[in-house]
């Protein structure tokens, strides 16, 4: 066999080899890599909460902690579900449709009762948690023309008493409304609606 | 033969080491031109290895647990013998890791270092640039203030703002849905491990590309051209003991100044150490201004400059990873027949010194709250600001190919000057 002809049987047998050595580096990675997602415990840790909502007043708010995040609990006045309609024209996604909520909570109120406003208090620019200004007025410090919401001191996205993110602000989208339902009118559970966690 | 010099010829036929000494200090031929500029690069690997000495010290005391981590910091800083100076030296020795290298990185942009043919060695530098970056990112959750804690969720949240995989990536990369023990936990892996390893390896890339090609010098000229019969450059001196004394000047007023800051003003006004970072880490309760270490500022300025658009925040960390990356392309965006600024013409200084102002401009932007100008036309001025100085930013870029093939140059000289 001449030194410069190609053995073609040892160049076969090569690349096998190199496919296979391949394969087994990926095999090899991949506990690597899901040794990096959440374990056991992370995933037990965000099981759904329980809300005693009875002692929130007209026009207060609650937090309640869920997966380590701040849930907002708001009790809306009468007033505050009046004005959401106002506020249609501030607000960059008035109707919901890029933002993301359950299906109930995809209406005008973004709740499945006008009243009981919930939301993950994390604001969806950059995961910071808003400051609640529910009260309208100059007081809020925020403008003459302030109807209530919540202000991100982040980076300055404004939303209104439904979670709507205003137009101009970095925020891309409507605050997240969770998955929750009202086991009975006092009791409020956070991260699961009865269609699974 | 005397005894020692029997010792090396014994080590020598079995480890190269007078080969290694002559080839990167006795025997390399530096150009002898070198000025004030050329202090930052010797004064990067002094600070590296500050760094990695006072890490390991801290690591002997640190718990990097979301229960213990600020309490563990605390003790290193109250209770340990000598751990709030070990701890200062680390923190100041972050932050001037950064001046060291933005000046390295602008010494380059004056005398056209990244040109040809020392393009990967400027490659391999931005290398260590992402990596250092990696690296304060990391480091920065470790003493769970926070400042640690919201900074992190801010930078993790970017990579959500990818669509489609991107909440399954910041998950993934926080092991859990929230920053949390998990995330500080692997952030403390990658900070003393990780990057680490890939940081000293770049550094030794990045010194042997360079004694391959041969430093760059203040008129951009090659000295490798110009030798002499035994075919040593004409304009080059031995780096040893030529450099090594110059350098070790530098290192004198450098370390002067570390310990004047040490000593007198380690968190020089919250800018080195953020005034936030002294509360424990709380995710219920975000700080009312967010602004990371100003070594970020620039970045973080642009990043919030772009506004969604098309429902997604992913443009302004585009604009942001941008920012970063356009630094690789630098070597063949430079047209112009000269390397240095010494012979470079109007439009490239006149384009440098924007870009240095825009950076700078950007960087005190980050440091501010959104609304500190007041307001232009129904936007904040800041941001306002902040949009303009981006587009100088990369327009020092994407115009360079024209500005510098059209830009008038004087001639180089055959010898290096003084």
């Amino acid at each position: 066999m001449a030194e410069t002809t190609v053995n073609k049987k040892r160049r076969t047998l090569l690349l096998a080899t190199s496919v296979a050595g391949g394969a087994a580096s990926v095999g090899v990675a991949a506990p690597f890599f899901v040794s990096m997602l959440p374990s056991a415990r992370a995933k037990a840790a965000g099981a759904p909460v329980e809300a005693d909502i009875s002692k929130v007043e007209s026009g207060m708010m609650i937090r309640v902690e869920w997966r380590s995040m701040p849930v907002w609990v708001v009790h809306r006045t009468p007033e505050m579900v009046e004005g959401l309609k106002a506020m249609d024209t501030r607000v960059a996604d008035p109707n919901s449709k890029g933002s993301i909520q359950p299906l109930y909570a995809t209406n005008e109120y973004r709740a499945r009762k006008p009243e009981w406003l919930v939301l993950i208090g994390i604001c969806t620019h950059l995961g910071c948690s808003p400051a609640d200004k529910l009260k309208a007025g100059p007081d809020s410090g925020l403008g003459e023309d302030w109807r209530g919401g919540f202000f991100c001191p982040c980076h300055g996205s404004k939303f209104d008493l439904a979670g709507r993110v205003f137009k101009d602000v970095p925020a891309p989208t409507n605050l997240v409304v969770p998955k929750y339902q009202f086991l009975t009118d006092t009791r409020l559970l956070i991260g699961n609606d009865g269609t699974g966690a | 033969m005397s005894r020692s010099q029997a010792l090396l010829n014994w080590i020598d036929e079995r480890f190269p080491l007078s080969k290694l000494w002559n080839e990167h200090l006795a025997q390399y031929y530096a150009p002898k031109n070198f000025n004030f500029w050329y202090y930052f690069g010797s004064l990067a690997l002094l600070v590296l290895v500050i760094q990695i000495v006072t890490g390991i010290f801290l690591t002997m005391n640190y718990k990097p647990d979301a229960a213990q981590a600020f309490g563990s910091v605390e003790y290193i800083m109250r209770d340990v013998p000598g751990g709030w100076l070990i701890r200062y030296m680390h923190s100041t020795g972050a932050s001037l890791f950064f001046v060291t290298v933005y000046l390295h990185m602008y010494r380059g942009l004056l005398y056209g270092s990244y040109r040809k043919p020392r393009e990967l060695l400027w490659l391999v530098g931005v290398l260590i640039y992402l990596c250092l970056m990696a690296e304060a990112f990391f480091g920065y959750l470790l003493p769970w203030g926070q400042m640690s804690y919201w900074g992190a969720q801010v930078i993790v949240n970017l990579f959500a703002a990818v669509p489609i995989i991107g909440e399954d990536l910041a998950v993934w990369i926080r092991g859990d849905y929230v920053i949390s023990d998990a995330t500080l936990n692997r952030f403390f892996a990658f900070h003393v491990i990780a990057i680490p390893l890939v940081l000293l390896g770049l550094v030794v890339a990045h010194i042997m590309a360079l004694h391959e090609v041969g430093s760059n010098n203040p008129d951009g000229i090659e000295i490798k051209k110009k030798k002499d019969a035994a075919g040593k450059p004409l304009d080059g001196i031995p780096f040893h003991p030529y450099y090594t004394v110059k350098d070790a000047v530098g290192v004198v007023v450098f370390l002067a100044v570390f310990s004047f800051i040490i000593f007198f003003m380690p968190e020089v006004g919250g800018y080195f150490l953020e005034y936030n970072n002294f509360i424990p880490a709380d995710p219920l309760k975000t700080p009312l201004h967010i602004a990371p270490v100003w070594y970020f500022t620039p970045y973080y300025a642009m990043l919030r400059a772009v506004p969604a658009f098309l429902g997604s925040q992913f443009w302004g960390v585009i604009v942001m990873g941008a920012a970063v990356l356009i630094f690789f392309a630098l070597p063949w965006l430079d047209r112009s027949p000269v390397k240095s600024i010494r012979y470079k013409g109007p439009y490239f200084k006149i384009a440098l010194a924007l870009f240095v102002v825009s950076f700078l401009v950007l960087g005190w932007l980050g440091t501010q709250p959104m609304d500190f100008l007041g307001k232009l036309g129904g936007t904040d001025t800041a941001v306002v600001l902040a949009r303009l100085f981006t587009l100088v930013y990369f327009l020092f870029f994407f115009l360079m190919p024209w500005y510098t093939r059209i830009d008038s140059h004087q001639p180089e000289p055959e010898r290096v000057t003084g």
